[in-house]
């Protein structure tokens, strides 16, 4: 494996593109994007599945994975679920009633 | 030929990501955001699983079904005020996730070079965020005490544990071959985070869980670096620097520094300062509390962490309810740190049903207190301390409050006198224009709705 540094230049486009993205989400938000971002960070699941699933995969790497594909699961699943259940409570006033 | 198509599905996963994000900055495109984020999820997913050196689908099927099983009722059945608990539970799940492939990697590849630093600072990142947010998990789920918990010599002793951390991090990163510095050096970082989160307190939560939210990401852009996946760098960058932002915006609105948080130890510092003599209070019933209510024109409802506690948030719907039925104008003034995470206020108030367009930001609302009647304070404290404004020597002096004492009566539910986290007696009850309503805020909320209600029947 050798080191790119074009990846360096993806990780900091990247991180100056978050900074302008989440500042401008409302404060009023702050919590569900939270969970959202914790459920993107859930990307994970992208190196522990290349862990587990890699052929002939060594014991200690096969559990490792396992547990790794497991946790970001949890993670991804209910990071996704439990922001949306949070976003579906926002709601504008109602139209007055007669 | 599949690996270019990987790389396809990947740049359509980040672009998804980004676009998620993007959505999520108003709550009228948000729920379309997180869609968004989850077809980006499941492209990615999809993508991995079709690389060619993926061959093993049994475990990883096994594993998606439990992680399922265990993530489903996770996010249904939380209660909401169980929000921040959650959000660090989950900084665990992926910190540790992180931290557990580096670890595989290392012992499978043992790479060499900057690939080997990426790693190391994955590990590093991923363990001590493992450990520090299982130890917010057990402070906002009280299993330990939520006061800061210090001791002589804390600041050196965590400095030291860090430094020789970073040092064994250091001679992996040179000699990468060097098996047996691997395990201290796992050890070390899940010490750091224990020490880490010792003393901070609840108020300081917010920061610490956007900081490990931070830290978390972080470690997945790492491991980007480490497996040289691009995905992994964009996903874990947007991440990183989302943490960073919350938890800026947090020690701003407390007026203090990074630093200042994680090294502070607040409560404890403070907590022989400022004990002021006996002083005499006004008190009202919630009788008085209802026939002021009522004849006011504009009322501001000051929420904060003990309105959680209590779970006084649905009696706070139905007040709201009944004023507004009368004509009078409820706001409600969301501080920045008020409750345990970044916007927790906001998520409760929600969950009553309080139309989001009567939450107001700190910036946009300090000005119309001094037109307002009423000033409701329902289980804030610091964030509501005039000495913040006018008293040099406070602790807390500069911090940006709600200015609740501008309104023409101020009103606080609240148990006892006793003095808020900062240890700092509040000077706000103490004024003239201020009626003490002591009490637990559910019930209170409850005697006050009451009145309401049967002077409607009348």
């Amino acid at each position: 494996m050798r080191f790119d540094e074009a990846t360096l230049f993806v990780f900091v486009l990247a991180a100056f593109l978050g900074f302008e993205l989440i500042r401008h989400v409302s404060p009023l938000l702050h919590t569900p994007l939270m969970s959202l971002t914790n459920a993107i960070s859930a990307i994970a699941v992208v190196g522990a599945i290349l862990i587990l699933g890699e052929k002939d995969a060594p014991a200690l790497s096969r559990v490792l994975g396992f547990v790794a594909v497991t946790a970001s699961t949890i993670n991804l699943v209910s990071g996704f679920l439990i922001t949306d259940r949070m976003l579906k409570m926002f709601k504008k006033r109602e139209p007055e009633k007669p | 030929m599949t690996e270019n198509a990987v790389q396809l599905i990947y740049i359509v996963a980040a672009a998804a990501f980004i676009l998620s994000l993007k959505w999520m900055s108003a709550p009228a495109t948000a729920r379309r955001g997180v869609l968004t984020g989850e077809l980006g999820m499941l492209l990615a997913i999809v993508g991995t699983l079709l690389r060619h050196e993926v061959v093993g689908y049994q475990g990883i099927l096994i594993a998606f079904c439990l992680g399922s099983a265990i993530g489903v009722p996770l996010a249904y059945l939380m209660p909401m005020t169980a929000v921040p608990q959650r959000t660090a539970l989950s900084h665990a799940f992926g910190a540790l996730a992180a931290a557990l492939i580096g670890t595989a990697e290392y012992y499978k590849h043992t790479p060499h070079g900057l690939v080997m630093v990426a790693l190391a600072t994955e590990v590093l990142l991923g363990f001590l965020t493992f450990t520090g947010s299982l130890m917010a998990f057990g402070k906002l789920q009280e299993l330990l005490p939520g006061r800061p918990i210090t001791y002589r010599g804390q600041n050196p002793v965590n400095l030291t544990i860090l430094g020789l951390a970073a040092l064994a991090g250091v001679l992996l990163a040179i000699h990468p071959e060097q098996t047996w510095v691997f395990p201290i050096f796992m050890a070390l970082a899940l010490v750091f985070g224990v020490l880490l989160i010792l003393p901070i307190g609840g108020a300081d939560m917010p920061t610490v869980i956007a900081l490990l939210n931070s830290y978390a990401g972080l470690s997945a852009a790492a491991m980007g670096f480490a497996l040289d996946n691009k995905l992994l760098i964009i996903a874990g960058a947007l991440d990183g620097s989302s943490g960073f932002i919350l938890s800026i915006v947090m020690c701003r609105a407390m007026n203090r520094s990074f630093t200042n948080v994680l090294f502070g130890a607040f409560g404890q510092v403070q907590a022989s300062a400022a004990h002021a003599a006996e002083r005499p209070v006004r008190t009202a019933t919630a009788e008085d509390a209802a026939s002021i209510l009522e004849s006011a024109r504009l009322v501001i409802v000051a929420p904060g962490y003990g309105m959680a506690v209590a779970q006084a948030q649905h009696k706070l719907r139905e007040l709201y309810d009944l004023l507004s039925r009368r004509g009078v104008d409820v706001r409600f003034a969301i501080h920045p740190v008020a409750g345990r995470m970044p916007g927790h206020m906001n998520v409760l108030l929600a969950e009553a049903d309080i139309p989001y367009d009567k939450l107001y930001e700190m910036e946009d609302i300090n000005s119309e207190f001094a037109q307002a009647d009423v000033a409701l304070v329902v289980g804030a404290n610091d964030v509501t301390n005039p000495a913040a404004r006018n008293d040099r020597d406070s602790p807390i002096y500069g911090m940006p409050i709600l200015d609740v004492d501008k309104a023409r009566t101020v009103m606080v539910i609240k148990r006892s006198l006793s003095p808020g986290f900062a240890g700092i007696d509040n000077d706000l009850y103490y004024m003239e224009n201020t009626l003490m309503l002591f009490g637990d805020a559910k019930s209170f909320l409850g005697g006050i709705v009451k009145e309401l209600g049967a002077a409607v029947r009348v």
